[in-house]
């Protein structure tokens, strides 16, 4: 299932010539985009050189202690850049966190117990990459839905807590669908899969010369473990920011204006 | 006394809503009457623990509203809010809910006509009514939790001449047909005279004046 392939500078620098273009389409079109491309190009090669040495480390290393070291950094890290944008959700720092830490131990741990993959760093790092990169966007557009629908709701919602209702029940349609928002990209990127795009990770093992079998099945693999840790994450995040919104007397703490 | 509330202080925003307001409301039909933005929507917020004050105590029947269990007070005193809010589903959908949270089963027509509308809005769906027809959809929701006390905020405001006087009349036959005690916010002594037996009048967060409204509000 594996392939070598060496990539030279070279060839980065030579890829460069696309960035050109997309600076030349916003500078035509003035997109104002030119200085946002310029730092995007300039902190993913920094950011990705930085992560390939530390990857090479643990996989000289070969402990799993780095490699929980490295997810437990990617999930601290991640649950920071959720919480921006999830502006609205008072306290979400937390229920990020845990979501991210839940869903990439669970999925991890499942994939290792089901014998889909060893336990190694060079099978943990890349999927526990994915995994915590899938849910932080999941769980950020999950609780960004949940913060605007709260707002946007607040009538709604304290029209029911006025009937006695709890503020799990008065949230629940809420919660519904601010579940299924953080879901619903990676479901429908599953459908479409192979049919409108072909996948990171199947481009990636194509291009380094594998066999497209072992491409294809791997790439499904990964497809159906990010289902399973995006859900998770979705779930968990949401199920303990929404209790933030309310008081324990079942008030929000944001009335409606009047 | 149905509600006491002594020295009560609630600030809404940085501002203060309710200043040292001290009052009373007698079991029956009273109206909390005064000119938009002096605090009666925020009063009627405190009898159902919907908001707490700041400083100062509520009581309803002579115990402090914080002593139940929140969810059997709002379940026994009833807030339906100024501008209707009901969830998606049809009129019987939003009553059953509403009589599920008190593991009641409801008399869906019964309960309808008690709000006066007839048994054929039960299937219809409550996000397609007119505002004054979802004001009464409200209604009979909170009805059907069978509360003692029915907190009404500005019932009629959302509402055109014609729809407030039926919304009137309504309430007024309501109060033959159940036992159940009334509070009305309203910016109308007008409607405050028609409606109540009891009148606290607010101004900028103060009580200035109660009594029982034929004294009160003479025609």
């Amino acid at each position: 299932m594996t392939a070598g392939i060496d990539i030279s500078l070279e060839q980065v620098v030579a890829a460069l010539a696309l960035v050109a273009v997309a600076v030349g389409v916003s500078l035509w079109r003035r997109a104002g985009l030119e200085e946002e491309i310029g730092i995007a190009v300039v902190r993913s090669f920094i950011q990705l050189t930085a992560i390939g040495f530390v990857i090479q480390i643990i996989f000289d290393e070969g402990t799993l202690t780095l490699v929980v070291a490295l997810i437990a950094v990617m999930v601290t890290f991640g649950a920071f850049t959720a919480r921006h944008r999830a502006r609205k959700v008072p306290g979400a720092f937390w229920p990020l966190f845990a979501a991210l830490g839940i869903a990439a131990t669970t999925t991890l741990g499942l994939v290792v117990a089901l014998g889909v993959f060893e336990p190694e760093p060079r099978f943990l790092v890349p999927v526990g990459g994915m995994v915590v990169g899938n849910s932080m966007t999941a769980s950020a557009v999950a609780l960004s839905r949940l913060g605007d629908e709260v707002h946007s709701s607040a009538r709604q919602i304290e029209a029911t807590l006025a009937l006695g209702a709890t503020s799990t029940q008065a949230s629940a349609p809420i919660v519904r669908r601010s579940l299924r928002s953080g879901m619903i990209a990676l479901v429908d990127s599953t459908k479409t899969t192979g049919l409108i795009f072909f996948p990171g990770t199947m481009v990636g093992m194509l291009l380094a010369g594998a066999d497209p079998e072992d491409a294809v099945r791997l790439q499904l693999i990964l497809l159906y473990t990010l289902l399973g840790s995006v859900a998770l994450a979705g779930l968990i995040s949401i199920t303990l920011a929404y209790r933030n919104f309310f008081s324990p007397a079942h008030q929000l703490r944001e009335p409606p204006q009047p | 006394m149905l509600f006491e509330l002594d020295t009560v202080t609630m600030s809404r925003d940085g501002r203060e809503v309710l200043r040292d307001l001290s009052a009373s409301l007698p079991e029956g039909a009273s109206c909390v009457a005064g000119p938009s933005g002096c605090g009666k929507s925020s009063l009627l917020r405190l009898l159902n623990r919907l908001a707490d004050p700041e400083g100062g105590t509520v009581t309803y029947r002579g115990r402090d509203v914080r002593e139940p269990d929140v969810l059997e007070l709002r379940r026994e005193v009833c807030l339906v809010p100024q501008l209707p809010a009901l969830l998606d589903d049809t009129v019987a959908g939003n009553v059953r809910y509403a009589a599920g949270l008190a593991g009641r089963d409801p008399d869906v027509t019964r309960l309808l006509d008690l709000a006066g509308l007839d048994a054929s809005y039960a299937d219809r769906d409550a996000s397609k009514l007119s505002v004054g027809e979802q004001q009464r959809a409200m209604l009979a929701r909170a009805l059907a939790l069978e509360p003692d006390v029915l907190l009404l905020d500005e019932p009629t405001a959302a509402l055109d001449g014609e729809s407030r006087g039926a919304v009137e009349a309504t309430l007024l036959h309501l109060r033959e047909r159940v036992e159940v005690s009334l509070v009305l916010v309203t910016h109308d002594l007008e409607q405050a005279r028609r409606m109540s037996d009891w009148v606290l009048r607010l101004d900028r967060g103060r009580a200035v004046a109660q009594g029982p409204a034929r004294e009160l509000l003479r025609a």
